[in-house]
């Protein structure tokens, strides 16, 4: 039989870390870009933006993230559309990270005070100059610590993919582990490089967060 | 007045919240230069008036013109054209807590006017040291006091060379050793011939500067007058009713 070493393990799972690390990456960016673009949609109070927003925000924030990804990747499937299951795990998590994420943003707005729109607006200033120099900063400065704390959980969500054949982290793990019948030590390497991801965001949050409120 | 210009025409304005109608019928004409003074009890409609002037509220009947621009609400363009003839100061200043007392001034300037850098530099250092504030231009808006904070926000409206100023009860969230300093500027502005249309609680600043008071009850204007008519001899009772409750 052969024997596998610990190294011979990490280096596995370090390989496999890539994907967890660019589909995170994937869904943040285009959760990002989705969730703003619905965010501007709502407060511009575009006709029926608020209804159909909130009906999506609903819809992915009431169905768990597995079933998002099984119906991505098999619902596209039965449509005749044959998707990989990079393009399935992406696509379903940025949905539901632009969900989340416009939802979060929704709040950070609302949370700028009613007399900050009323004294630009008064100023002459239109929509878009009001959310990029008044309303957008200091939303941003209340952003941060959840926008960063969904970003760790997206993180650990990309752990679901597994469940559609995405070779990422946890993947490779369970294939680790056929292979070496070493369960704990395999399990417990990724746990740590689970860790070691996002502990660091969200010491960077904290910093981020002392940082913005001690400049006021 | 000799060359009376009308500045300000207000005709017919209504507003309902719901089934409660808040402004009856308002009719009003300020000319250029005029202060007026607006007072009554709170829930009058003074400041709901105010605040149509400039768009912060929409009002279901009637018109309103500003230097011959006709308010019209949902079109954006005609708005932000119609709000730089208009300043406003508000009660509790909102002065933007992420900018510095200089960047708070120069916003709109930039934004809206596109005039320079240079210019709106010199320029806002010229309207924060008529304010008496020459110093602050680079403070943050939350180490100044509530008069220093109301007075950067004067300067940040003036900024935009408003044709008219709306003041609405801008020195009711200050303490009351504070309000001297604001109402100061304010009476500086009203000599140097600027149009203000001010809903106040300070009666005996709004009989000495004011060239006409408007007396607003039930959401009707219920007397005007030269201030020495509305508060030396009010006509009707809830006039009177109103200052002698003022004076217990």
């Amino acid at each position: 039989m052969v024997d596998f070493s610990l190294w011979d393990i990490l280096r596995n799972l370090l390989l496999a870390a890539r994907w967890t690390v660019l589909l995170s990456l994937i869904a943040f960016v285009g959760g990002t870009v989705v969730g703003l673009a619905l965010l501007v949609a709502r407060i511009a109070k575009l006709r029926g933006a608020d209804v159909l927003v909130g009906a999506y925000v609903q819809l992915f924030q009431g169905t768990p993230l597995l079933m998002q990804l099984f119906l991505a990747y098999f619902g596209l499937g039965l449509l005749g559309i044959n998707v990989s299951p990079w393009v399935a795990a992406a696509l379903a998590l940025t949905l539901y990270t632009s969900a989340f994420l416009t939802e979060i943003w929704r709040g950070c707005v609302a949370a700028v005070a009613k007399g900050q729109w009323e004294a630009s607006s008064a100023l002459a200033l239109n929509l878009r100059e009001q959310l990029v120099h008044v309303i957008g900063p200091q939303a941003l400065r209340v952003a941060i610590p959840p926008t960063v704390g969904f970003l760790v959980q997206v993180i650990k969500g990309t752990a679901l993919a597994s469940v559609i054949g995405f070779i990422e982290m946890t993947k490779a793990a369970t294939m680790i582990t056929n292979a070496t019948f070493k369960p704990f030590t395999v399990y417990a390497c990724v746990a740590l490089m689970y860790f070691v991801l996002c502990y660091p965001i969200s010491a960077w949050s904290k910093s981020l967060e002392n940082k913005l409120h001690g400049h006021r | 007045m000799a060359t009376a210009e009308t500045i300000v025409k207000i005709a017919g304005l209504r507003k309902c919240y719901g089934p409660n109608e808040v402004l009856k019928g308002i009719d009003l004409d300020v000319q250029r230069g005029e202060v007026i003074a607006i007072i009554g009890k709170s829930g009058s409609g003074k400041s709901t008036l105010l605040r149509c002037v400039n768009g912060l509220e929409t009002f279901d009947e009637g018109a309103l013109t500003v230097d011959g621009q006709p308010l019209r609400h949902g079109d954006a363009r005609a708005m932000r054209a119609l709000r730089q003839h208009v300043g406003m100061i508000f009660q509790s200043f909102n002065l933007f807590p992420h900018l510095s007392v200089g960047r708070n001034v120069m916003l709109a300037p930039t934004l809206v006017k596109k005039t320079g850098s240079g210019e709106t530099i010199e320029q806002a250092r010229q309207l924060l040291a008529r304010v008496g504030l020459a110093d602050k231009f680079d403070a943050q808006p939350d180490q100044l006091s509530g008069g220093q904070q109301q007075r950067v926000a004067i300067a940040r409206a003036l900024a935009m060379q408003p044709a008219v100023l709306l003041c609405d009860e801008i020195t009711s969230a200050l303490d009351p050793e504070l309000v001297g300093e604001v109402l100061r500027v304010v009476e500086s502005l009203a000599e140097e011939g600027m149009t203000l249309l001010m809903v106040t609680h300070e009666m005996s600043f709004a009989r000495k500067v004011s060239d006409r008071v408007v007396f607003m009850h039930a959401g009707r204007i219920h007397e005007i007058g030269p201030p020495d008519a509305v508060f030396g001899a009010p006509q009707t009772a809830e006039l009177k009713q109103f200052l002698s409750a003022l004076d217990s």
